[in-house]
């Protein structure tokens, strides 16, 4: 299959020479892009006019719950796999936290087989660090990394113990496996349901502080440094956790750390209503928290945004407060919310939030032949309209759930086409 | 302001409930108490209406005190209790509700034990919903209650200390009389050991201190709260013992507030816990007197939100 983009107006990251010059040609055979280069012609190719649109390498989301196996009541791999590339994703990082979890080679195969059958996007199941993520036994990382697997986390659970930690990231780096944690003490959480403050004590709901979170980013930074190991923290929500990091970074501790647009498009605030899809964890917080997220952001403290798309039903959703799982839908408002909320106001460059999206996410867990347009690499690509309107309604999510806050809210920049593997995988 | 300017289909808290309205409130509470020392107890004000009482969570004092003012305004009243209703079946709240409007009801009186409740099922249904108490978050009437036996035994509030001690982190009735009490313009002082006080109270206007000295010092109407064993347990406290040597309202500590001081506590009670038994039984407790006067507000609040014309 030969595919001919004409007209593309390429933006890459900053890495790969940001946005190019000029309107080129984007020639791609077998998967790759083999030509970038103007007045490219091709008879056997099926051509994309891109005029007047924006071409950039296909996102990239580190954090994302398909739930199969286990809840395909929620979502499939095929519906999240039809979410995903309407988001313009090419690759999904698969939480663990399935039934059974992703903790053995076989589930491994199970989740790449399903994703090859729908042959939409690249799933990358991301396996356990502990077996069932109970914090116990460490899975046989070696296996999982020989079915596939470029990450392990708990993701749900923070891994406590801190000597377990200490095993995990010693034997995850022989593995060459990148250990990615997700931060909140759960004895600090306790059973809170939102952000800890004035708001919290307020609606009369029980609070979940920031130090919860904190106090993990700071004794795995600790770890990173002592073990020269990195550390990926997931879904970063709180000002000084950005400001630990930025510390660390300075320092040269290997830790990289990704954020959601929830945390930085909403605060506490939009809790009062007692809508569910505002119940995630960690929880929205302040104004301040999504300021110093959006600092980190351009500052390049966080290196990466992702989704931690969470798919729940109706039923599981329309519940109390309390009662509601979290989690809410990310994948197909990522980009607009992006859009709307970091490119627009001028805190992210479209660069910058290609890196954010693209770029960074794949240098994170070694995608390198991925996350940039350039000759000779694979042939995941986004086509965008930065300058359509469009309002997010929930009859037209495609994921099987509809937990979103944000519908009923008018977005910016709207993907047009996603290509996946040289194949066009989404058309608007 | 007269009972045609009332604009409320609901009462999930008081938030939104000005000066004018609690007043309102109360004078019309004042009518109806009378009512209650009559012979014949009742006045046809709802009749033909019905009234549900859907408590979620195991209440005595509150659903009997609403289902008294509902018959004594000659409403129908049904009460539902979670444990026996198909909420075990796995049905969700709105379901339930939604369920008992189909039958026609003209209010849903709800208690939850998870706030924001009301609001989904004022959002969810059209029904007429008063919260009978939700989670830590609200229990309007309570307050209503509480202030309407204030203002009646010591007159207009403002400037008047109110001080509220014990376990105001979970507690839903502080936080509604806080709000109440603010707006009719009281001093509010709270007071609890540091782990029972939620972070940023300090913002809502009142006063918050660890030390009983310090808010029992001139208060005009002390307030205590229920302490429920399991704090302890929860490990928000290292024991009952230290907690009622620190804490419990005794003749002693009580002499600090004004002399005529009134003594309050919105039940149930744990005598020699959070209230020494001859503070409760005192002449300046009108424990009893609130429970009465519960009955009154939540006659007008019923009559308020019933009658209100609607085009």
């Amino acid at each position: 299959m030969t595919l001919l983009i004409k007209h593309a107006k390429i933006v890459n990251g900053s890495n790969a020479g940001g946005e190019l010059s000029g309107l080129k040609d984007i020639l791609i055979e077998n998967g790759k892009i083999t030509r970038i280069s103007q007045g490219l012609a091709n008879d056997d190719a099926q051509v994309i006019d891109a005029a007047g649109k924006t071409v950039m390498p296909g996102f990239i989301d580190l954090h994302v719950h398909l739930r199969e196996p286990g809840r395909e009541d929620k979502e499939t791999i095929e519906s999240g796999s039809r979410a995903a590339v309407k988001g313009g994703f090419t690759s999904i990082f698969a939480m663990p936290n399935t039934k059974p979890t992703i903790d053995t080679a076989q589930v491994v195969q199970f989740v790449f087989d399903q994703a090859k059958k729908v042959g939409l996007t690249n799933v990358y199941p991301v396996g356990a660090i502990t077996k069932n993520r109970e914090g116990g036994q460490l899975t046989e990382m070696m296996e999982l990394k020989r079915a596939g697997c470029l990450a392990v986390t708990d993701d749900g659970n923070t891994l406590m113990n801190a000597g377990l930690m200490r095993r995990a990231m010693d034997y995850a780096r022989m593995a060459g496996l990148l250990v990615m944690q997700h931060c909140q003490d759960p004895n600090l959480t306790a059973s809170g349901v939102m952000n800890e403050g004035a708001v919290s004590t307020k609606l009369g709901l029980k609070g979940d502080p920031t130090v919860a979170e904190t106090v993990i980013v700071a004794r795995d930074i600790e770890l990173a440094h002592y073990l020269k190991t990195p550390v990926h923290f997931m879904h970063m929500s709180a000002a000084r956790s950005v400001d630990l990091i930025r510390h660390a970074k300075k320092q040269g501790i290997p830790v990289t750390a990704e954020v959601m647009p929830h945390h930085f498009a909403l605060t506490e605030d939009a809790v009062r209503g007692f809508d569910t899809s505002t119940k995630m964890s960690p929880p929205l917080r302040t104004a301040a928290d999504v300021a110093a997220i959006k600092a980190g952001l351009k500052d390049g403290t966080i290196d990466c945004i992702a989704t931690d798309h969470a798919p729940h039903t109706h039923e599981d959703k329309e519940v109390d407060f309390d009662a509601a799982p979290p989690g809410l839908i990310g994948l197909e408002t990522a980009f607009g919310l992006v859009m709307k909320e970091l490119v627009a106001p001028g805190v992210l460059t479209l660069v910058q939030a290609v890196d954010k999206m693209s770029a960074a996410p794949a240098r994170i867990v070694g995608l390198s032949q991925k996350g940039v347009i350039a000759e000779g690499r694979d042939a995941d690509i986004v086509i965008v309209d930065l300058e359509k309107e469009w309002v997010v309604r929930r009859e037209d999510f495609v994921s099987k759930s509809k937990n979103s806050p944000f519908v009923g809210w008018t977005l910016k920049g709207h993907v047009v086409k996603t290509i996946c593997g040289g194949k066009v995988v989404y058309a608007a | 302001m007269t009972m045609a300017q009332w604009t409320h289909k609901h009462l999930l808290d008081l938030d939104d409930v000005s000066r004018d309205e609690i007043e309102l409130i109360i004078e019309t509470a004042r009518s109806f108490k009378e009512v209650s020392s009559r012979e014949v107890k009742k006045v046809p004000a709802l009749r033909g209406k019905t009234v549900v009482l859907l408590f979620f969570e195991p209440s005595t004092r509150t659903r009997v005190s609403f289902e008294l003012a509902a018959k004594r305004l000659s409403a129908d009243t049904l009460s539902i209790a979670a444990n026996v209703s198909s909420v075990t079946k796995g049905e969700t709240v709105l379901d339930t509700a939604l369920n008992i409007e189909a039958m026609n009801v003209d209010a849903m009186v709800v208690r939850h034990q998870a706030s924001g409740v009301p609001q989904i099922l004022a959002k969810g249904t059209k029904t007429v919903i008063i919260n009978a108490g939700d989670g830590c978050r609200a229990h309007p009437t309570q307050a209503l209650l509480d202030v309407f036996t204030m203002v009646d035994k010591i007159g207009p509030l403002d400037g008047k200390k109110v001080t509220i001690i014990g376990d105001i982190l979970h507690s839903r009735v502080a936080r509604s009389n806080i709000g109440a009490l603010i707006t009719m313009g009281a001093h509010v002082t709270v007071c609890g050991p540091g782990t029972l006080i939620p972070l940023g109270m300090e913002q809502y206007g009142v006063e918050v201190t660890t030390s009983i000295d310090r808010a029992l010092d001139g208060a005009d109407v002390v307030m205590a709260l229920r302490m429920q064993k399991e704090r302890q347990q929860e490990l928000y406290l290292p024991s009952m013992t230290e907690y009622i040597k620190e804490f419990c309202i005794t003749s002693e500590r009580l002499k600090k507030a004004k002399p005529h001081a009134l003594v309050m506590h919105p039940g149930p009670m744990n005598r020699g816990v959070e209230i020494a038994a001859n503070v409760a039984d005192g002449a300046q407790s009108v424990i009893l007197e609130q429970v009465t006067n519960g009955i009154a507000v939540r006659m007008a609040v019923l009559y308020l939100l019933l009658s209100r014309k609607t085009e």
